[in-house]
């Protein structure tokens, strides 16, 4: 088991670190960046951990986000932020993180050990999932055959998501508007 | 043993806690957007420590059949495949999500000049 | 926004068919191999943010056009929709209605083939029409600071 902590401890506290630099620096292209760095820590994680569709789907997730939140961010006037954060307020988050912290502590009593799963409906899965979908790939199976209510339920979501972005993107039709479309 | 079985557990939860505190202590959007995002890694990195397993004998592979590894021996050495189902639509969402959230904070900086919160509250209307 | 120089535009529309090639291996061996319909769906779109990169926001709506991102998005999420519906063929909503072979082929899984496919093209289609719309948007957002200044 050494040979998979190793590489997943220093991938970790490498994600941590650079999600703490990406939160408390102040120019707003170098956060972006770190951000990256923690996307790409966690596909490194799925690569240690067997989950080769989780990899290849996270590294152009991430690179897809990073490339919208760099043009949001480039060739606007503020690039770095004037950090104002009164005492009262930080004193109540950090309440607040506390009491997660001993939540997590005391439900951790009921979780099982790392690397010692259940199983129990994964096994099933896992037994008789190639005779009664007909594909290798198990994840594509419970995906789209056990569960695909829940495919519907997210391809709906990214419906809702994709139509919210076009409808407040939208600059023709509002009446107040009268000589600025987009197109020309 | 016990120290090896939470501690992965413990630093997702660290993970988590850094979200939250940009979410709540930030007044800059970049910032709380990356917050967000910090905070939707954390938990996919939970699910998927979650479903990793090291079995007695060999090492642990990929939920895929392939024909030189069916059977018995693929079933003893398998991770869940149920986590990672779970966890591929929550990334995709979790992108869908993030650019609805670019789109807002464009048109609140056209409307308003600035991505600060507390210029924004004074600006209103 | 405008695009770049003329090695970027050549070298990314030599790259796009690869990419886009790419993007449909993935999703249709989803069934066989890792990927799927979500991964390969965000590579398509990765490959078409290429070309609004390297060719310039008002070109590519020019040329594509945004109706084409929105008419093939809806036709991916009724595709998904018609394999679930269609699956009343064979008994009840969002059952099989193709034949299952053993695995480790390329027809196999019943309808799980045709709706990775539609999968695909609907997630690539709506990214790709979202960060089409932000990057037009920009553009006209700066030519209005420009010619109205301040007349808001």
């Amino acid at each position: 088991m050494a040979e998979v902590m190793v590489p997943l401890y220093s991938i970790l506290a490498f994600m941590l670190i650079a999600a703490i630099i990406a939160v408390e620096t102040r120019d707003l292209l170098s956060s972006v960046l770190c951000l990256g760095a923690v996307g790409f820590g966690l596909a490194l994680v799925d690569l240690v951990l067997k989950a080769p569709d989780l990899a290849l789907t996270q590294v152009v997730v991430e690179i897809f986000a990073v490339v919208l939140l760099i043009r949001m961010v480039v060739a606007r006037q503020d690039m770095t932020e004037e950090n104002v954060a009164d005492t009262p307020h930080v004193a109540l988050v950090g309440a607040m993180l506390l009491v997660i912290v001993i939540a997590c502590f005391i439900s951790f009593q009921a979780l099982v050990p790392f690397a010692r799963p259940l199983m129990r409906m994964g096994g099933a899965y896992l037994e008789h999932g190639q005779t009664l979908t007909g594909a290798s790939n198990l994840v594509t199976a419970v995906l789209l055959n056990f569960r695909g209510y829940d495919t519907l339920g997210e391809a709906t979501v990214i419906l809702a998501a994709v139509v919210g972005c076009y409808a407040l993107l939208r600059t023709r039709g509002l009446k107040s508007d009268a000589g600025n479309d987009a197109d020309s | 043993m016990t120290a090896h079985g939470f501690l992965p557990y413990v630093l997702c939860v660290l993970l988590f806690a850094v979200g939250i505190y940009a979410i709540a202590v930030k007044k800059n959007l970049v910032k709380i957007i990356i917050g967000v995002v910090i905070l939707e890694t954390s938990v996919n990195a939970f699910l998927v420590l979650l479903g990793y397993r090291v079995p007695e004998s060999g090492d642990a592979v990929a939920p895929i059949i392939t024909p030189a590894l069916n059977g018995q021996a693929f079933l003893q050495r398998s991770v869940d495949p149920v986590p990672q189902a779970l966890i591929l639509t929550a990334i995709v969402i979790g992108l869908s999500v993030v650019a609805l959230m670019v789109v807002m904070a464009v048109r609140l900086y056209e409307k308003y000049g600035t991505f600060d919160l507390t210029k924004i509250r004074k600006l209103r209307g | 926004m405008r695009g770049m120089t003329l090695i970027v535009k050549t070298t990314a529309g030599f790259l796009i068919g690869f990419v886009v090639l790419f993007g449909f291996y993935v999703v249709l061996t989803g069934h066989i191999s890792p990927g799927g319909g979500f991964a390969g769906g965000v590579v398509l779109a990765a490959g078409l943010v290429l070309v609004i990169l390297a060719f310039g926001a008002d070109t590519v709506k020019k040329r594509l056009g945004h109706n084409l991102a929105v008419v093939w998005e809806s036709l991916g999420a009724i595709g998904f929709l018609a394999v679930a519906t269609l699956g009343f063929a064979a008994g009840s909503f969002f059952s099989q209605f193709l034949p299952l072979n053993e695995g480790f082929k390329l027809f196999t899984g019943g309808a799980m083939p045709l709706s990775n496919i539609a999968i695909g093209i609907k997630v690539g289609a709506g990214l790709f029409g979202a960060f089409l719309m932000l990057a037009v948007f920009r553009a006209s957002e700066a030519r209005v600071r420009k010619g109205k200044g301040g007349q808001r």
